[in-house]
């Protein structure tokens, strides 16, 4: 699975979006599965399956799909695909 | 980078230009706050900051006060107030909902540095809920953004759960980890612990009236964490709802409550409403840069305090402390005479 596929999946799962839901164009807030408590658990999720450590400044701007890609990517976390 | 930086002349200096462009830019998009300012005058040259004209808090809660149109509208804010009071309202357009955040990290990062440090809750589980969701079930989710690993120190029924707590420590005592809870919350639970809690850094807010009811002021409550539970690194701090994303943190030192360099706080004599000099109680106006998005860049509170000094403390600045809260009665505005009876 590619990278950008397993973070679909972390956001499905850490918002409760069925499967076939397109998480791509999501932003923060916009949906309300997407709220303050989810946000915290999907930037845990992603830590988790990326082994990546996010700051605060991170997970404050992490503020859409795009950004958390973005995000991913900064990381280095491409190298565990 | 710090933004506890600018001494009091930089600050004035920094602050005025840009709180004078805000007074103006609500005074155009805000007709109930440009009718307040016609009402009493307010026309300006401001050469201080302590002469920019001020609204008090809480004409959030009896007007409604935003300076974007409806549809800019991203996220409004309310708070508990007392019982039987109305709950003030604030309006955030994207950009001001953007900043809040961004800037209370900023503020934060003086004292937990960049990383989410993992997290101690002094409260249950069940004050985040969304569908009960308290102003301090509110302050305990905006304040788990900077941590991880978020334990908490009570049960569902309120009860302390030690077991966590140890379990806890267990994988994280080692390092520094934040602890967070509201002041009265903190005071309570954690000395009960009887756990070594000496790598935590103890973040607090809420004020001091049901402690003050026991006769437990600062010093008593720095000095006895630290005694039961080895807490070294603790910090109150100070803000509200109508000013989001601006707190006024206490230094290391416990020397008194210091001002971010987006932020102020003048003093007011409640007599003669000219600003007190240090030593001199008075009522709370807080001036900061954040509030872009509804006129409350320059609020005078209902709350009593004392700026200690001025560019003498660990951080620059005024170095300021909270007493208590005007009593209700008595709190009527920036021109009700029955306020003077007050200091």
């Amino acid at each position: 699975m590619s990278q950008l596929d397993r973070l679909r999946g972390v956001f499905r799962a850490s918002l409760s979006l069925p499967a076939d839901r397109d998480v791509d164009g999501l932003e923060y807030r916009a949906i309300p599965q997407w709220d303050s408590l989810a946000h915290m658990a999907l930037v845990a999720a992603m830590e988790d399956e990326f082994d990546i450590m996010i700051d605060t400044d991170e997970m404050i701007d992490m503020s859409s799909f795009a950004k958390a890609a973005e995000l991913l990517e900064k990381h280095g976390a491409d190298a565990v695909t | 980078m710090s933004v506890f930086t600018l001494s009091q002349d930089a600050k004035e200096a920094a602050l005025l230009p840009e709180l004078v462009a805000l007074t103006e830019r609500h005074r155009r998009a805000c007709l109930p706050y440009r009718r307040i300012l016609d009402a009493i005058g307010a026309v300006g040259p401001y050469e201080r900051v302590a002469d920019l004209p001020w609204l008090p808090v809480r004409l959030f809660k009896t007007h409604e006060l935003r300076s974007v149109p409806e549809s800019a509208v991203f996220r409004v804010l309310t708070s508990s107030g007392t019982t039987g009071q109305r709950p003030s309202r604030v309006y955030l357009d994207r950009e001001a909902a953007a900043a809040q955040p961004r800037m209370l990290a900023a503020t934060l990062r003086a004292v937990l540095g960049e990383r989410r440090l993992p997290m101690l809750i002094v409260d249950s589980r069940s004050a985040i809920r969304a569908a009960t969701l308290s102003a301090r079930g509110a302050g305990v989710l905006g304040m788990m953004h900077f941590g991880r690993d978020h334990t908490f120190v009570l049960d569902e029924g309120g009860g302390l759960d030690a077991e966590a707590v140890k379990a806890f420590l267990a994988r994280h005592g080692g390092a520094p980890y934040l602890i967070f809870g509201f002041t009265f919350m903190a005071w309570s639970h954690l000395r009960e612990l009887g756990l070594d809690l000496s790598q935590g850094v103890l973040i607090h807010s809420g004020g001091w009236k049901r402690l003050a009811e026991q006769a437990v002021d600062n010093a008593t409550f720095r000095r006895r964490l630290g005694e039961e539970c080895g807490l070294r690194r603790i910090h109150d701090f100070y803000g509200m709802v109508e000013q989001i994303g601006t707190v006024f943190l206490e230094g290391p030192d416990g020397g008194g409550l210091y001002c971010p360099d987006f932020a102020d706080v003048v003093i007011r004599d409640p007599e003669t409403w000219q600003e007190a000099p240090p030593g001199v109680p008075g009522l709370i106006e807080v001036v900061s840069t954040l509030p872009t998005s509804y006129p409350g860049h320059v609020l005078l509170t209902e709350d009593l305090g004392v700026v200690h000094g001025v560019d003498d403390g660990v951080w620059p600045g005024k170095r300021f402390s909270v007493l208590g809260r005007l009593p209700r009665a008595e709190a009527r505005g920036c021109s009700d005479t029955s306020a003077r009876s007050a200091a």
